[in-house]
């Protein structure tokens, strides 16, 4: 099979696997939910990072290289640590991880 | 595609299996993180294993055969990291909403770079560009460029230095709809000749002017649709750049942003009772024709903070409805600590979010938990609405719309039909407000001058402040 198709196949299932799994993320999490989403996305950064260590493809390629591994470390480092720090404030009362009140 | 392999054959082989077997673990990895989040209790956790996997991604790709020098690569990480820390660290969870905004432009631009670069790559070997990753390389620098100067825009609004409301003009959305096609068309070109790098760059150009004219005639209480949309443009940009440089990591991880995006803008707009091409291309929140809402002379009943606080303090149900107005005064602080006190007189007080209230879904849920509130206290539209009925006191904090009741009985209205939380069935309202100015639709709300409605005026931060001072003394 050709590897634009497969690469197609794969899209239109992990479509279907995010549709499916984010119709279940109650409203309560709405925030967190597009915080993290935004996050994970900055999976790009794995193409930036080639494209920075390209070296022998020029000094343009590997400066819009970098400028992109900055734009999308960014999102990493950020997106994570806020996500984190939101999940972190949603306690249950007197649930097992709940802070007295 | 790559240039012919230094490395012995075995060599190489290993090395591709082990950057392969990074992808395919933090793919699984991704999706087990956001499945988290549909268990409050497990999300940390869950979020956590998922940065787990965008280390090992990012680790797997260190060593990747076309990576020959690492000068750049650590500058780029140091700096994102330099900047990224106190993103993450030091905003205030009332700015969420720009901040989310301002994150969409950083994931696009990356996008939108590598697109460029991979674009000029390819455009100087001899073969050029195939059709197929052309196509893609179009799909990432549109989809990429035009996120880019939208999450701009809707940043600007929300840090309020672009004003909020709809900035529109005649023809605007002719203008919108001919830069539209006028990029698909210069997309469709490339993809059947695609050695024009003039083409490319005027592509790039009518993205970036797009998602300016996209987004400046949306007005501030549209935020939570367009937030999402954006969202999911990065994540398309995001999968785009994974067909074009064939890495299944990348479209997996785009379309699970475009999905949770694409979700998140279809409930947003449901709970408006508006369909996507209304809230892009209707410029809600335009002031309404004059003859919409006739001046009324009913007059509206003003409460003292004592009498209120009289009957917090020995009231059983007290269903609090925050809006805007009480993100914009912080005063879910004050909130907490008023609950506490009712609930210590034997009171029960829940939250009812309303889907759009705020300016992104669920940043009400957000600044509420910051404040120590529970999370089984903050109920959604359609678990509350049976409650209002038998609460002794429904407390509105600036909210205005989500809570007006001529969107179920005035046909003419602009929001008729939107579902809203019935707080009107209860058996007092009070409403925290700073004036009578309408809200953000500009639309008159009939629940202010309604019999069992009275009006506490002033800030909102320093009217509760008051409350809790009177329900200690009552």
């Amino acid at each position: 099979m050709n590897l634009q198709l497969i690469e197609l196949y794969v899209f239109i299932l992990a479509g279907f696997v995010g549709f499916f799994v984010i119709t279940k993320v109650p409203a309560l999490l709405h925030t967190p939910l597009m915080s993290a989403t935004n996050a994970i996305s900055a999976i790009s950064l794995v193409g930036s990072l080639v494209l920075a260590g390209a070296t022998d493809r020029g000094t343009l390629s590997a400066v819009l290289g970098f400028l992109a591994v900055t734009c999308a470390t960014i999102n990493v480092v950020g997106g994570f640590i806020i996500t984190d720090r939101m999940l972190r404030m949603f306690k249950r009362e007197g649930g097992p991880k709940g802070r007295a009140r | 595609m790559s240039p012919v392999e230094l490395a012995p054959p075995a060599l190489s082989g290993a090395r591709e299996a082990f950057i392969e077997g990074a992808y395919l673990i933090s793919s699984i990895l991704f999706v087990l993180g956001l499945k988290s989040l549909t268990v409050p209790d497990r999300a940390r956790r869950g979020m956590q294993l998922a940065a787990l996997g965008m280390l090992l991604a990012i680790v797997g790709t260190l060593v990747h055969h076309e990576i020959v020098s690492y000068g750049w690569i650590l500058a780029g990480l140091a700096l994102g990291t330099a900047i990224g820390w106190p993103l993450g660290t030091r905003v205030p969870m009332t700015a969420m909403p720009q901040r989310i905004a301002i994150s969409h432009m950083f994931g696009a631009i990356a996008a939108t770079l590598v697109g460029v670069a991979e674009y000029r790559h390819l455009a100087g070997l001899p073969g050029g560009p195939g059709h197929g990753q052309m196509a893609a390389l179009g799909f990432e620098v549109l989809f990429g460029s035009l996120t880019v100067t939208g999450s701009f825009m809707a940043f600007g609004k929300l840090q309020e230095f672009l004003p909020g409301r709809p900035l529109t003009f005649r023809g605007q959305n002719l203008l919108s709809a001919g830069l539209f096609l006028a990029g698909v068309g210069l997309m469709a070109w490339l993809v059947v000749a695609p050695q024009h790098p003039a083409a490319f760059l005027a592509m790039l150009a009518v993205g970036l002017l797009f998602g300016v004219s996209l987004v400046l005639p949306i007005g501030g209480a549209d935020m939570p649709v367009v937030i999402s949309l954006l969202n999911s443009y990065a994540g398309l940009a995001s999968s785009a750049t994974g067909f074009a440089i064939g890495n299944n990591v990348l479209i997996i991880a785009g379309a699970l942003d475009g999905a949770s995006g694409f979700i998140l803008s279809v409930v947003m707009s449901k709970a408006m009772n508006r369909s996507f091409g209304n809230v892009l291309f209707g410029a809600f929140g335009a002031p309404p024709p004059p003859s919409a809402a006739p001046a009324r002379d009913v007059a509206v009943r003003a409460i003292t903070p004592e009498d209120a606080a009289t009957e917090l303090a020995y009231a059983r149900l007290v269903i609090v409805v925050p809006g805007y107005g009480m993100a914009v005064a912080q005063a879910q602080h004050q909130v907490r600590e008023m609950a506490q006190l009712i609930e210590r007189n034997g009171g029960t007080v829940l939250y009812a979010i309303h889907p759009v209230a705020g300016r992104m879904p669920g940043h009400m849920n957000v600044l509420l938990a910051e404040a120590d509130i529970p999370y089984d206290r903050l109920k959604e539209m359609e678990e509350i609405n049976g409650e209002f009925k038998n609460a002794d006191v429904a407390l509105v904090i600036g909210a205005n719309d989500v809570v007006n009741p001529a969107a179920r009985t005035d046909r003419s209205s602009p929001i008729y039909g939107m579902p809203i939380l019935d707080v009107d069935q209860a058996r007092h309202v009070i409403v925290l407000k700073r004036s009578m100015s309408p809200g953000f639709a500009g639309i008159e709300n009939e629940l202010f001058h309604a019999a069992n409605t009275s009006m506490l005026f002033g800030d909102a931060k320093a009217s509760l402040a008051q409350l809790v001072h009177e329900i200690k003394q009552a």
